[in-house]
């Protein structure tokens, strides 16, 4: 027996649970796939939910949403080895409800959320990895999974099995993934007593803290750190390049660099006590708007990380994944209602609600970033050391006067980095944050 | 023939943290699963139907999530399930389990007279063992534990035998059915269930009992009410400070090595060496 739904949706990470989700509220048969063993289990995120993106498919998920705590402060560290120069905005604003930014725990989040589409009526199955598509000629009709009798049909099959996007490589859809496109991040959970947290970090109970960093922690490699504040843990992590990875001179490791930010003194004070909970590590698609392939096709969409929907410039992600999933779930219903079958020319609208949402504008605007940053390392190498010697210059008092100091950090920059050297790097920067 | 497997859901104890101020469970997060040793029992009942035909009805009480377990016993081939579910349950132990299970059994055989009740050896969370035998006693049942292997079923004549593990070796025994048999770990392996199963599972509408339809007749021997056992105290083990030493032994001849053993045991009981040369000295 092979049954035939309306949409079959590969994967439930927050992409394909958007899409399932969608598509069964609006009354289509909805299968959805998952390979682990319950939808969470294999799904790692920094994590940062963006209530926005949620919002528009279930208005009301802070009523029972998993949510650990919402941020009010954002802290921008550049480091060296020993110091850092920083930004905190904090804004009691943030603290008015409805909150904008939340810590979550992927492997509840993504249960809660699965949950919420079994609601909606859609079949979930777990423990079932799909192996390929099934076509007619040009046309996708289903897929084929590990499992005895594993063909199943659909109008529309969604894409949605993260990062290596097996699926989409083997039909075609999708080129090889690029070591230079992805980036290779490792994270820990440390559990923390909630007080203990809440003072360290200055915060009230459900308030949240995340740290951004960047510089020397990378080792020379393009990437960033981060630490997030969950409600009796710590998150932090650090991801590069995957090709920087492969190069590096000090074959530096991505648990080695974790380990190091970790004894790093300005990180060190803020974890010490941590029990590990958790340990992960992830692909995350970078290559930004060149890397995006072809979105749609003969009764196929491709949505979430792969398709590789992530603006690596602001860390987001999950949200883009959950709006690309919601799009592609919207063309399916309208390309079921019209009733005109669902060939590319049908499911084009997804790719018209792409270019129009912030995906593809956000996508479009930091299109250079990824190329001018990995090919210019003195971002994360001299720049971090530079600013942090300025300023431990200016700040040290040691009877020299401050127009020398200046003179000598100017001096500095200039040393490491040429006049020319200097404009072009800023040149560079606002070209591509433009 | 009818076949009843008991379940349980429990937390995966692979995953599980003991909170280290507390030292209590973090349940939190930890992804629940239908006890390891139950599957040993579904697959064996999934076998005797294959064998003889009939029907698998699967039973747990549990908290309404617990429909998830039993889904998944639909997947590999179960055919009907049923969760007794009811805030009066809760905080029940092996004794009151052992009642609200032993009565849904009974409402279960008034829909169709049950042969075998099946369940796992022990669960992982409790691992008392003693659900199982209190289902038996309470419905009069055989009682057949730690059983291997099903060697025979004669259902014209209603017997069994079966293999049962036993200290110092295997005992081979011969009942009459209905019984109930408790099954063993690792002694079959679990199905890999087809996708139709999969979907069909997802589909499937697990009935759910309050303690009305379970047909509990006495309220006060069930939940936490009809539980005696206390749970005095919980406390971690004392981690021990003593730590095993590595001794390499490549390239040293056995003397070398037995010498430096030696050496290091002195270096640690500094009074020991000269005990030993006194008492030589006697």
């Amino acid at each position: 027996m092979s049954e035939k739904f309306d949409v079959i949706v590969v994967g439930a990470g927050p992409s394909g649970n958007a899409a399932a989700y969608t598509a069964a509220k609006a009354g289509l048969s909805v299968l959805q796939i998952e390979r682990g063993e319950y939808p969470g289990s294999k799904n790692v995120q920094g994590a940062i939910l963006y209530a926005n993106a949620l919002e528009q498919i279930i208005p009301d998920f802070r009523d029972d949403a998993p949510l650990e705590r919402h941020i009010i402060e954002q802290r921008m560290w550049v480091l060296d080895e020993e110091s850092f120069v920083g930004t905190h905005f904090r804004s009691d604003d943030y603290n008015k409800p409805p909150y904008n930014r939340y810590t979550i725990i992927r492997a509840q989040f993504d249960k809660w959320f699965s949950s919420k589409v079994k609601e909606a009526g859609a079949l979930v199955i777990c423990e079932t990895t799909v192996e390929c598509l099934l076509m007619d000629g040009d046309q996708v009709v289903g897929v084929r999974c590990d499992r005895q009798g594993g063909e199943v049909f659909a109008d529309v099959v969604i894409l949605a099995d993260g990062v290596n996007s097996t699926l989409a490589r083997k039909a075609g859809f999708h080129g090889e993934i690029q070591a230079g496109n992805v980036a290779l991040a490792v994270k820990e959970i440390l559990f923390m007593p909630q007080e203990t947290i809440e003072a360290r970090f200055n915060i009230k109970e459900e308030e949240g803290v995340v740290i951004e960093m960047f510089g020397k922690i990378t080792d020379g490699m393009m990437g960033t750190g981060f630490l997030y504040t969950n409600k009796d843990s710590i998150t932090l992590g650090v991801g590069c390049m995957l090709s920087d990875f492969k190069e590096n001179p000090n074959r530096t490791s991505p648990y080695t660099l974790l380990e190091k930010m970790k004894a790093h003194p300005s990180v060190a004070p803020l974890i010490a006590g941590g029990e590990m909970k958790e340990y992960c590590a992830h692909l995350i698609p970078e290559g930004g708007f060149y890397a995006v392939p072809k979105v749609h096709g003969n009764g196929w969409m491709i949505v979430g990380d792969s398709g590789g929907f992530v603006n690596a410039v602001h860390r987001e992600g999950s949200n883009l994944a959950m709006t690309t999933g919601r799009l592609a779930a919207e063309a399916a219903i309208a390309a079921k209602a019209a009733g005109k079958g669902f060939k590319a020319k049908q499911l084009a609208s997804y790719k018209q609600a792409l270019d129009e949402s912030f995906v593809m504008k956000d996508l479009h605007k930091y299109r250079d970033m990824p190329q001018v940053f990995h090919q210019n390392n003195q971002f994360f190498t001299t720049y971090p050391e530079l600013l942090n010697q300025a300023a431990r210059s200016m700040i040290t008092v040691d009877g020299i006067d401050k127009k020398t100091k200046e003179k000598e950090i100017f001096s500095n920059f200039r040393k490491s980095r040429s006049l020319t050297g200097l404009a072009g790097d800023a040149l560079k920067l606002w070209r591509a944050f433009r | 023939m009818h076949i009843v497997v008991c379940i349980k859901q429990v937390p995966d104890s692979a995953q599980i943290r003991v909170h280290p101020v507390t030292n209590t469970i973090m349940r939190q997060g930890v992804p629940a699963i239908v006890n390891p040793y139950d599957l040993f029992a579904l697959e064996e009942a999934l076998r005797l139907k294959d064998k003889f035909g009939g029907k698998v009805t699967m039973l747990c009480m549990g908290p309404p999530q617990a429909e998830d377990a039993l889904k998944k016993c639909i997947s590999f081939g179960a055919d009907d399930a049923v969760l007794v579910t009811d805030r009066s349950f809760a905080g029940a132990d092996t004794l009151a389990t052992s009642y609200a299970l032993a009565a849904a059994v009974r409402q279960i055989g008034k829909e169709q007279k049950v042969d075998i009740v099946f369940t796992g050896k022990q669960t992982i969370d409790g691992d008392t063992a003693q659900v199982g035998p209190g289902i038996a006693k309470r419905l009069g049942l055989q009682l057949l534990t730690y059983v291997s292997r099903i060697a025979d079923l004669d259902l014209e004549n209603d017997t069994i035998t079966v293999e049962r593990r036993a200290e110092g070796g295997v005992q081979v025994l011969k009942t009459a059915v209905p019984c109930l048999i408790t099954m063993l770990e690792g002694t079959n392996e679990m199905r890999f269930a087809p996708l139709e199963n999969m979907i069909h599972a997802a589909r499937y509408p697990v009935r759910k009992w309050n303690k009305e339809a379970a047909g509990i007749e006495d309220v006060t021997k069930i939940g936490l009410k009809g539980s005696p056992t206390v749970v005095s105290k919980v406390f971690g083990p004392t981690p021990r400070a003593e730590k095993a030493l590595m001794q390499s032994v490549e390239d040293a001849s056995p003397r070398d090595v037995s010498l430096n053993v030696i050496q290091k045991i002195f270096t640690q009981h500094p009074t020991l060496e000269r005990d030993i040369l006194a008492k030589a000295a006697v």
